[in-house]
C-alpha cells in the first residue's frame, strides 16, 4: 500500500441516515466522488449549501487518466480553496513539439500572453488531483463545513419527482434509502444514472486503441509534449511522451483498431514496445498501464427536472486536447451558483436551464475539437492521411503549415455566445472580454484580477463611477473600482478598455462576463443583474 | 468579399500546364498524389480568404 490510489480515503462508515424511521431528505446529493463530483460538492459546501457525495468506491482514480490541467480549472481551484497544492505538485510545461518519422518539424509554446496569475497548463496525474480535493473537502469538514463523502455507498435505484430525487444506496451494511431536493450526477462516462433513467448518450466512437502507459524512469527529456507521426518506433500511428510529478512519464502509443486488448495490455508485450521508443539502455518501470478506445458524445440535455448531469456523466471526449476534467470542472462552475440562487429562492428553477444551454455549447465545442484532433491523429482514408502527412511535411519547412497541424487543440474555456444570461454588447471593447466570456486576468501590481473577482457578482469598474453594492431583488453585486493609472502592464486596458476609455463590467459568479456599458446605468445593470438570474 | 474567379486569369496558360506536367513528371502515383496535396495547402494558404476557398471547394467538387 504505497500509492495514493492504493489508499482507502473515504472508507465505509455508517452513517445516522441508515438508521432512520424514514428517509432523510437532503438539499443536495452529489453522485460520484471523481474530480467533477468533488469540485461540485466543495463549491456548494463553500456557499453553505449542505451536501453528501456518495460514491461505491473509497479511493481515488486507479492509475493516472487525466493528467493535463490548463490555466481555466487551476483557476476555478483556487476559488475552490486548493490551486495551490495542484501548482506547486505539479509539473509546469509550456513547449510541445511535433515530430514526423524521425524528424521534429515544428515546437510551438502554449501561453505566449503574459500577464496570468496561472500556467498555462500543469502536468499531475488524475489521484494527485482528486486527493488535493479530498483534503480540500477534509479541512472544510474541520472548519465545519456542511460537506460528507459517504465511501462504499453505491446507488442502486433512482426515483424522480416534480420536487426531488429518492435513492437506494447498496453499502456493506446493507441499502437505505435518502431523498434529495436536488441530485447531481457525477458518475462517470458510464454513468449509472444516465441509465437508471433511460437516457441517452450519443455521438461516435473512434475505431482505433491507444496504448497508455505511465512509467516511472530516470530520463533527462524535457518538460515538453513530445507527440510524434508515424515514428519509427510505431510505424503508422502515433505516440505521446509528457511528463508528470514523482519521476512519472505518460506515453501513450496507438495500436490500431484489429487487436487483442488482453493480450497487449501485458507486459511482456508492453515492455517491448516501451524499450524500441525510449531505447535499450533506459531504465523503467509500469505504474499503470490500460488500452481505450475513445468516444466523444453527450447527453441531448444536461438537466432533467431535479436531476442535473455533470462532467463525464454528461459529456465524453477523446483525451487529445485533454477536455474531460478541465470541462467537467467548468459544469460544476457553471452551475454551482445558480443552484444555490435557485435554493435561496433567490431565482426560479428556470435559471438551471441556462446550466443546459451554457454547457451543451461548451460540450459542443470541446467534442468538436477533439473529434477533428482525433481525425487528424488517425486519419480514415488513403486522402485524409496523405493531406494529413503532406501538412506535417509542409509544417517542416513553412510556418504557414504549423497551424493545421492539430497533435490535439489543448483546452480553453469557451464563451457562452448568445446565452440567454447575458445583455447585448454596449461597449466598444475588446472581443474577448464580450458578454458570454470568461474573464481573461490582468497583473494588478504584486496581485492578479481573478482572485479579487472570487465567487461574487461583481460590477467591475474601470475609471468609471458606480454604487459600492447594489442589490436587485435578492443577488447582492459588489464593486471592484480600478483604474488605468494602476495598469502597469497595459493588461487592463488591453483586456478590458480596447477603444473605450471608461468600462463598467457586470462579471457572474464563475467569472464570465454578464453585460458591460461605458458608465453605470441603475436601471440598465438591474436588468442586467435580472437578466443574469434568469428572470428577464 | 472577392468571389472565386472563374474566368482565365492565368498569364500564358500553356506555359504554366506544361510547368505542371513537368513537375509531376517521372514521379511515381503516390509522389504525385504527395504533390498534389502539397500544391492544394500551398495555394489555399496563398488564397486565405475563407469564403474563396469553400467556394473553390464547391467548384472543384463537380
Ligand atoms: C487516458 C485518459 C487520459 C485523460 N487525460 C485527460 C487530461 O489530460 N485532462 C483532462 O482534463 N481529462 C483527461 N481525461 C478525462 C478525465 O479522466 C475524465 O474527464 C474525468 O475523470 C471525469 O471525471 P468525473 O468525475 O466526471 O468522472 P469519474 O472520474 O469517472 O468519476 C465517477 C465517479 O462516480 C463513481 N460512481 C460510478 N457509479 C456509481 C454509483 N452507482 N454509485 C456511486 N458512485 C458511483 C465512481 O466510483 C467514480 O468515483 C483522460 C481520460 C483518459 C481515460
Amino acid at each position: 500500500m504505497n500509492k495514493i490510489f492504493e489508499v482507502p480515503l473515504y472508507p465505509y462508515e455508517r452513517s445516522p441516515d441508515q438508521d432512520a424511521a424514514a428517509p432523510v431528505r437532503h438539499p443536495v446529493v452529489i453522485i460520484g466522488a471523481g474530480p467533477i463530483g468533488l469540485g461540485m460538492g466543495i463549491d456548494l459546501a463553500q456557499q453553505g449549501v449542505k451536501v453528501v457525495i456518495v460514491d461505491d468506491n473509497d479511493k481515488v482514480s486507479f492509475g493516472s487518466r487525466a493528467i493535463c490541467f490548463a490555466k481555466r480549472p487551476l483557476e476555478i481551484l483556487d476559488r475552490l480553496g486548493c490551486g495551490q497544492p495542484m501548482v506547486d505538485k505539479g509539473v509546469e510545461w509550456d513547449v510541445g513539439k511535433v515530430f514526423f518519422d524521425d524528424r521534429e518539424v515544428y515546437k510551438f509554446e502554449l501561453l505566449p500572453e503574459k500577464g496570468h496569475q496561472r500556467p498555462a497548463f500543469i502536468n499531475l496525474q488524475q489521484y494527485y488531483f482528486e486527493e488535493y480535493l479530498v483534503n480540500r473537502v477534509r479541512e472544510m469538514e474541520a472548519e465545519g463545513a456542511p460537506i460528507e463523502i459517504r465511501g462504499g455507498n453505491k446507488v442502486a435505484a433512482i426515483g424522480t419527482h416534480p420536487d426531488h430525487a429518492t435513492l437506494e444506496i447498496d453499502t456493506p451494511e446493507g441499502s437505505y434509502n435518502i431523498e434529495a431536493d436536488w441530485l447531481v450526477a457525477c458518475d462517470g462516462a458510464g454513468s449509472p444514472t444516465r441509465q437508471m433513467l433511460g437516457l441517452d448518450f450519443v455521438g461516435r466512437v473512434f475505431e482505433d486503441n491507444f496504448l497508455i502507459a505511465d512509467v516511472i524512469m530516470e530520463a533527462d527529456f524535457p518538460s515538453e509534449r513530445w507527440f510524434w507521426f508515424d515514428p519509427p518506433f510505431n510505424r503508422g500511428q502515433s505516440a505521446l511522451l509528457h511528463k508528470q510529478p514523482d519521476g512519472v512519464w505518460r506515453i501513450d502509443l496507438q495500436l490500431g483498431w484489429d487487436i487483442d486488448k488482453d493480450e497487449e495490455k501485458k507486459p511482456e508485450n508492453v515492455i517491448p514496445r516501451l524499450k524500441a521508443m525510449l531505447g535499450d539502455d533506459v531504465e523503467f518501470e509500469l505504474e499503470w498501464v490500460s488500452i481505450y478506445t475513445f468516444q466523444c458524445r453527450r447527453m441531448e440535455k444536461f438537466r432533467h427536472g431535479r436531476v442535473l448531469f455533470a462532467g463525464d456523466a454528461a459529456h465524453q471526449v477523446s483525451p487529445f486536447g485533454a477536455r474531460g476534467a478541465n470541462s467537467g470542472l467548468q459544469d460544476t462552475d457553471n452551475l454551482g451558483w445558480k443552484l444555490k440562487l435557485v435554493i435561496d429562492g433567490k431565482a426560479d428553477e428556470t435559471l438551471l436551464d441556462s446550466y443546459d444551454i451554457e454547457r451543451i455549447h461548451g460540450a459542443d465545442e470541446n467534442i468538436l475539437n477533439s473529434t477533428r484532433s482525433t481525425d487528424f491523429i488517425t486519419p480514415k482514408s488513403e486522402m485524409s492521411r496523405l493531406l494529413r502527412d503532406s501538412v506535417l511535411d509542409l509544417a517542416e519547412h513553412y510556418e504557414f503549415a504549423r497551424p493545421l497541424v492539430n497533435s490535439g487543440r489543448l483546452s480553453v474555456p469557451c464563451t457562452y455566445d448568445g446565452s440567454p444570461l447575458n445583455s447585448a454588447d454596449a461597449l466598444d471593447g475588446p472581443i474577448k472580454t464580450r458578454p458570454g466570456s470568461p474573464c481573461p486576468d490582468v497583473p494588478l501590481g504584486d496581485e492578479f484580477l481573478l482572485p479579487k473577482l472570487g465567487n461574487k457578482f461583481i460590477l467591475l469598474t474601470i475609471d468609471a463611477d458606480a454604487p459600492d453594492v447594489i442589490e436587485e431583488d435578492g443577488v447582492e453585486v459588489t464593486r471592484l473600482a480600478l483604474s488605468v493609472k494602476d495598469d502597469r502592464t497595459g493588461a487592463l486596458k488591453e483586456r478590458y478598455l480596447g477603444h473605450a476609455s471608461s468600462a463598467v463590467y457586470l462579471i457572474r459568479p464563475d467569472q464570465h462576463v454578464a453585460a458591460r456599458r461605458p458608465s453605470f446605468d441603475d436601471n440598465l445593470f438591474r436588468a442586467a443583474i435580472r437578466r443574469a438570474t434568469g428572470k428577464e | 468579399m472577392t468571389d472565386l474567379i472563374l474566368t482565365p486569369n492565368i498569364n500564358r496558360a500553356d506555359d504554366f500546364y506544361a510547368e505542371l506536367l513537368a513537375a509531376h513528371e517521372g514521379l511515381s502515383k503516390d509522389d504525385s498524389d504527395a504533390l498534389n496535396a502539397r500544391l492544394v495547402l500551398v495555394l489555399a494558404n496563398h488564397i486565405g480568404d475563407r469564403e474563396v476557398l469553400s467556394q473553390a471547394l464547391k467548384a472543384a467538387e463537380k
